[in-house]
Order: structure tokens, then sequence, then C-alpha cells
């Protein structure tokens, strides 16, 4: 049971990523962009964020580098959830400071697999 | 209520994203350089990508695939932004939108339209490209630790994404395999050992695996010996472009959905609760229990806050409805050969939602009435000394309870001889009768009445300005025509911000009551019986020395009541003309939950409505633009006898 936010432009992967870890008993709160994203994290303290790379306004990249400026995120699992396969993403992400990766489209099955092992951590 | 299959929200996310590419798409012709706009296209593309292959719709996913690939060579300033290569993708973008809705789609028009963008990208003037880095051959090996399927990893996503890099051979490594009795059917014992060829450095590659971290042993070295110590480049790839645009009407983080019937069902309701309150009102006013009245005038309060924020609630703004004319522009543009310069004002307007659903198809035939019979060709524009693009302005503004939307051009204005001998043709004016230029003006909305020399495909099928006409009517909405021959036309639409409860003034006339749109009544006066017995015959009230012609409702209704002894004079107005209204008594104002008559008084032209009174009583409400027109030819009558 962990609080989780889901960072992302796309309503449609927002609510399948939330029908997901609400079935594993996570508690999902939704953001339509990385500013979004960044103000949500500001105001309380969530174990994982999920988030998208490609958003409009701010995009993935510059709200985990401002996320991580905020020390109650030191150690908390930032996972990209994105289509992007662009060369030189991955390692500007790991860069920022994402722990992981997932390539969509994904299954709710591996997702949760996943979300499992980063929140071990 | 919120949709929760992820599949519906994706359908009415993608209509969203292809409506924002549409946008983008059109305000990118104007400014092919717009890196915002390039970079919104792609944007939007890529997301469709993503969460269409998400849900199942793999057409549409690979279809938006290809798009975006395009539009990441103009992002990379590899292509630039042609019109044909824009005309091209809004081609691809009603593909795209006929695939997210799941209509059947020709088995090739997906590759007829991606030949004709790659068409479109080649005949451009590329950019020269930086030197491709020479194409290496590597040899990737992997192996992944038992438990790694368990923690999420997915072999096949990584071997994709090695196929993205370039041509792979693929073999797996099984020798770890046990036998069937031991193995463990959610553990990892393959290994994969791949032979990569790729212009791409080795960080590329050392990427894809960036996220595995402990899960897989790794091993990359390159085939043949690497002729210079090159491997160590710099990133080619551009930094996604920082939008800091925000994308209009596009926050869905605190939004809900909700189907226009609930709201319309709400409404209704909302209605009732402001009748069953003014019931209330009046049943506590005979009541001398404090507690009683103080409950009362709560619930008013609330009643009255409730239908305001309901109102609210069916506020849109009429963006919604100009961005669909942009796309229309350009293909009359196309169509009629003319180059259009549109400008929209005011998109920011907000309108009842059902009002701006029911303005699309008049809009639609005011701008293509501009476009085809409004706006010169070139050449004559030119011998007119007008600039060579022709321009048509949607503008809203709102003015008091009432929203004017116009629609304006700067091409021909109407000619009104022709309008005249075309009405003459058809019957609708005598030959040589007289006519004031309003008059003959007003003919266009007759029914049957067009003036295209021609039949084009756009518009003057003899149909249309009287469906206009008809559409605005029933929405309570008037229509201005102001001509400048020579210089243009625009066509203003004054319409109710709302349709389903205004305030309303309500006033007695011999037994009955009538509620007159408080928005309209500009002033209440007494008319002494003085002044009455004086003006018998040339109904004019002089207020503040201007002469106001009224109508004694009395006597229109036949109530065959005496007049009360002390008579109102209740002031309308509907923008420049004024007209009183004599009635007998002003009780006072009143929400006025507006019930529409019945089909079979739908001709009657005094009344637009009726609504349910606090005791139950109905009163009719009175259609104040229809009355201030009878004043208007009242005066014109009296001036013309004497």
């Amino acid at each position: 049971m962990s609080s989780i936010l889901i960072v992302d432009d796309s309503a449609s992967i927002r609510q399948a990523v939330k029908i997901a870890l609400n079935g594993h008993g996570h508690n999902v709160t939704e953001a339509a962009n990385g500013s979004e994203g960044a103000t949500k994290a500001g105001a309380a303290r969530y174990d994982l964020i999920i988030t998208d790379l490609n958003m409009p306004v701010m995009d993935g990249l510059s709200m985990i580098r401002k996320v991580r400026t905020n020390t109650a995120y030191t150690g908390v699992p930032i996972v990209f959830l994105t289509t992007e396969s662009d060369p030189g993403m991955k390692s500007e992400a790991k860069a920022a400071g994402a722990t992981g990766w997932i390539t969509k489209p994904f299954d709710a099955d591996q997702l949760c697999r996943i979300v499992t092992k980063v929140l071990a951590k | 209520m919120t949709t929760n299959d992820p599949a519906q929200v994706f359908r009415v996310e993608a209509q969203e994203l292809l409506d924002q590419i549409e946008q983008a798409l059109l305000d990118l012709e104007k400014s092919p350089d717009d890196a915002d706009l390039i970079a919104q296209v792609f944007r939007a593309m890529h997301t469709l990508k993503g969460s269409g292959a998400m849900f199942g719709f793999d057409a549409l996913a690979s279809f938006a695939h290809a798009c975006e690939t395009a539009f990441d060579r103009v992002r990379k300033g590899q292509v630039k932004a042609t019109p044909e290569l824009i005309a091209s993708v809004l081609a691809a973008e009603d593909h795209l939108r006929a695939l997210a809705a799941g209509d059947d789609v020709p088995a090739d028009e997906g590759a007829t339209l991606l030949a004709r963008i790659e068409t479109a990208m080649t005949g451009g003037a590329p950019v020269p490209v930086a030197e491709p880095e020479p194409e290496k051959n590597w040899r990737v090996r992997f192996t992944l630790t038992r438990d790694a399927l368990i923690n999420g990893t997915r072999p096949l996503a990584l071997l994709d994404e090695l196929r993205g890099l370039g041509p792979c051979d693929v073999t797996p490594v099984w020798n770890e395999l046990p036998t069937l009795d031991g193995l463990q059917p959610a553990d990892c014992h393959l290994g994969w050992d791949i032979r990569l060829k790729t212009r791409h450095p080795r960080t590329a590659i050392e990427e894809v695996f960036i996220f595995v971290g402990d899960d897989a042993a790794l091993s990359i070295d390159p085939i043949e010996p690497a002729s210079a110590a090159g491997l160590v480049v710099t990133d080619a790839a551009p930094p996604a472009a920082a939008n800091d645009r925000p994308a209009a009407g596009h926050s869905i983080g605190y939004t809900v959905r909700v189907p226009a019937e609930r709201l319309d069902e709400l409404m209704n309701r909302v209605g009732e609760l402001v009748i069953a309150q003014s019931r209330l009102k009046q049943v506590v006013a005979f009541s001398t229990d404090a507690n009683l009245h103080s409950v009362a005038e709560e619930i008013e309060r609330l009643a009255s806050e409730l239908r305001d924020s309901m109102m609210n609630v069916r506020m849109v703004p009429i963006s919604q409805l100009f961005g669909r004319f942009r796309r229309l522009i350009h293909d009359l543009a196309r169509d009629t050969g003319k180059t259009i310069d549109f400008r929209t004002t005011g998109e920011t307007t907000e309108l009842d939602k059902n009002v701006i659903e029911r303005l699309a198809d008049p809009l639609i035939h005011l701008i293509r009435n501009s476009a085809d019979h409004g706006l010169e060709t070139v050449e004559e524009r030119r011998a007119a000394g007008k600039p060579d693009a022709g321009r048509i302005t949607l503008s809203a503004r709102q003015a008091g309870t009432e929203v004017i939307i116009s629609v304006s051009d700067d091409g021909r204005g109407v000619d009104l001889n022709r309008v005249r001998a075309k009405a003459e043709r058809s019957g609708l004016l005598a030959p040589g009768a007289t006519a004031t230029d309003n008059e003959i003006l007003q003919l266009l909305f007759a029914p049957g009445f067009s003036t295209a020399e021609t039949v084009t495909n756009l518009s003057g099928r003899g149909v249309g300005m009287d469906v206009v006409k008809r559409t605005i009517d029933s929405l309570r909405g008037t229509i201005d025509l102001a001509n400048r021959p020579g210089t243009g036309a625009e066509v203003a639409l004054r319409l109710p911000l709302t349709l389903a409860i205004i305030d309303g003034l309500l006033v007695r006339v011999g037994q009955a009551r009538y509620v007159i749109p408080l928005a309209s009544v500009e002033e209440c006066v007494e008319l002494t019986t003085d002044q009455d017995q004086r003006s018998q015959g040339r109904s004019f009230l002089t207020l503040r020395e201007q002469l106001v012609p009224f109508i004694r409702l009395r006597e229109l209704f036949a109530t065959g009541t005496q007049p009360d002894r002390y008579q109102k004079i209740v002031v309308v107005s509907t923008g420049s003309e004024r007209v009183g209204l004599v009635v007998d008594q002003i009780l006072g104002d009143h929400q006025t939950v507006i019930k529409p008559l019945s089909r079979f008084h739908a001709g009657i032209g005094t009344f637009s409505g009726a609504t349910i009174l606090g005791d139950g009583g109905v009163a009719l409400i009175l259609d104040v633009p229809h009355l201030v027109a009878a004043g208007q030819q009242q005066e014109d009558r009296l001036r013309a006898a004497g």
C-alpha cells in the first residue's frame, strides 16, 4: 500500500495505470504534465513517481530535475513510462535521476512487478 | 460520472489530440518555422502512438508513428514545413480520425497518405544533413538474471530498441535452459547474441540497457576493428524542444467528463427547484414564523446560487466552435482559389453549450457565403486597390446578457440591385415596388433566395440564409446585416447567453400576467391619465427629449378590461431600438424558467415561451425583439401618415 504519482498528458494512460495499481492496493494520484506533477510532488510526499517523458508545459526530464532538488525525494524511485526511443534519452534520464524505464505499450502485470521491485529497494 | 474504460477515454483523447494537431498545423501554415508548433504536432502524434498502441488501436498507432517520424525530420530542421507537407499531414489527420473512431477505412488509404507525405518531404528543399556516422558492426551479448522477468524486465522491449538502432541478427543463447521437470516458467534462463549494424555510437547501445542494471550481464564488442578512435561521439540528437506554451483547453488534470444529457437533466431539476422555491416564497409570505422566513430566505439564496453555478457549468468557450472553422477556411481557400486571411477575436467568450452546438451550421453557412460571394477574386481585388488576401473576421463578444457573434469580410459587399433583380425574378418583391435598402437586405433571408449566378459546390444552392435565420430565431437571437458596398459586409448574430432560465420582470395586463426578460428592460415610467389621453392616436412618449413609440398591451391582447388608473410603461430595447410597453401593474422581478411553447403555437411571434409562477399559474414570456419591431413599424406608419 503505497502512494504513487502518475504524470502523463494522456488521460487514457493515467487511467490504465491507475486501474492496474489500484488493483494492487496502491493509492494513485494523477497529474497531466510535468509542471502539475512537480507541484503535486511538492505538496505531498509520494513513495513512487511514474512519469511520461514528452509532455506539454513541462517535460518529464525537467520535472524529475525539479523534484530531485527536493531533499524529501532523496531515494524515492522515479520511473519513466514512455514510448520515447530517441537515442540519448535514457542516459539523460538516468543522469537526471531516473530509477527505471518502462516502455509503452506496457501490460498491467509487468507494470505492477516493476512497481513492486522499485518500491522494495 | 467519469468513464472508466481507458479505451473509451482514449477515443475522446484521440479526438482532442487530433484537434490540437489540426490547429497547430493550420497555425504552422502562417509561421512554418515556429518550433513550438512543430513540437506540438510532434508531441501529439507521439502521444497518439503511445496511447493507441496501449489500448489496441494498432493501425492508428503505426500510422501515427509514421507521421511522427515524418514530423521528427521537420523538428530536427531537416525538412521544411511546406504548405504541401501541411496539407498532406492534414489529410493524414482525417485518416487518423477515422481510425480512432473505429470507422472502416479503405485498406490502401494509409499507404497512399504516407506516400504523399513522403513526396511532400522530398519535394521540399531539404536542409543539408550532417554527414552520417559510418555504419559499424557490433556484437552485443546479454544474459538476464533468473528473476529478471519477475522484476519486470522485458527482453523483447530491449530487442526492439536494438532493432531501432539498425538491422539486427538475433540468436538466442539457451544452453542454460534446464530440463523440462526443472523448469520454472517465471524464471529467465535465456541469453541473447546479437549482431547489430548501426551508425549510432557505442553509448547508444549501452543506453538500451541502462535501466536493466544488475539484472543483466552485458558485453558490447565491435566486430571489425574500428578504423579510428571515433567511438566517443557527442550525442547527435538535440534535446526535446521545451514547450512553454500552455496548450489551450488542455488542462485535463482536474476535469471530469460528463455526458451532455446529464447536464440537461440537472438543468431541468434546477429549473423545477427554482419554481418550487418561488412557491415556497409565496406561502411563507403569509406566515409570521421567523424561523420559517429565515429558512425560506436561505433556500432562496441557495437556489439562486445553484442556478448560477449550473449556468456556469453549461458555459463553454466559443473557441471550441471557432477552431472548427479554420479547417473550413483552409478548404474554402483551396476550392475557390482565393487567398483568405482568416482572423478570429474573442474566442474566450463563453456561451451555453446548447447554443454553441446549434451555431455551427449557421456560421459555416455565413463563412461560406463570405468566401464564395463576398470576397472577390485576386484580380478583382487588385483592380479595386485592395490587398490580394481577402479578410474574413469571425468575432465574438459579450454585451450584457447577450453574445454577439459576427462574420465580416472586406469583399465587395451586397449588391442591392442584384438582390432586388433576383427578388423580383423569384416573385419575392413586386417589380418596381418601393423598398428601403434594409428591406432589400432582409430579402436575403427569405426562403429560396440565392444570388449566386452559378451554383458552386460551396454555396448558392438556394438554401441557407433562411435556414440561418430560422436557427437564430429558435435560439431567441436576432440577425443584423451591415452592408458596405465595395468594402464588405458584416452579419452579426445576437444571442442570449442561455436558453434555460432568465431573470424576468413580472407584469400584469388585465387579468393575466406576463414576463418581460429583464435584460432588455431599460426603465419603467408611469403613464399618467393625462399623458394617456393626450397621446391617443399618437402613441409616443417623450423620454428625455427622445420620442419613444409605445404599444398598449391591453389593446394588443384585447383584454376587454378597463385600464388601471396608474398604468406603467416598461421601456424595452434591442440594442439600438426602443419601445415602451404599457402594462397595468408591475409585480416585480421573477426568476423565469423558460418552458417552450408547443409546436402548435410555434408561429406566434409575440411570445417566446411560458413559465410557471409560484402560485402554479402560467405566465407567457414576451418576445421583446418582435414587439420592438412591431413598435417601430407603428412609428414608421405614423411618421408616414403625418
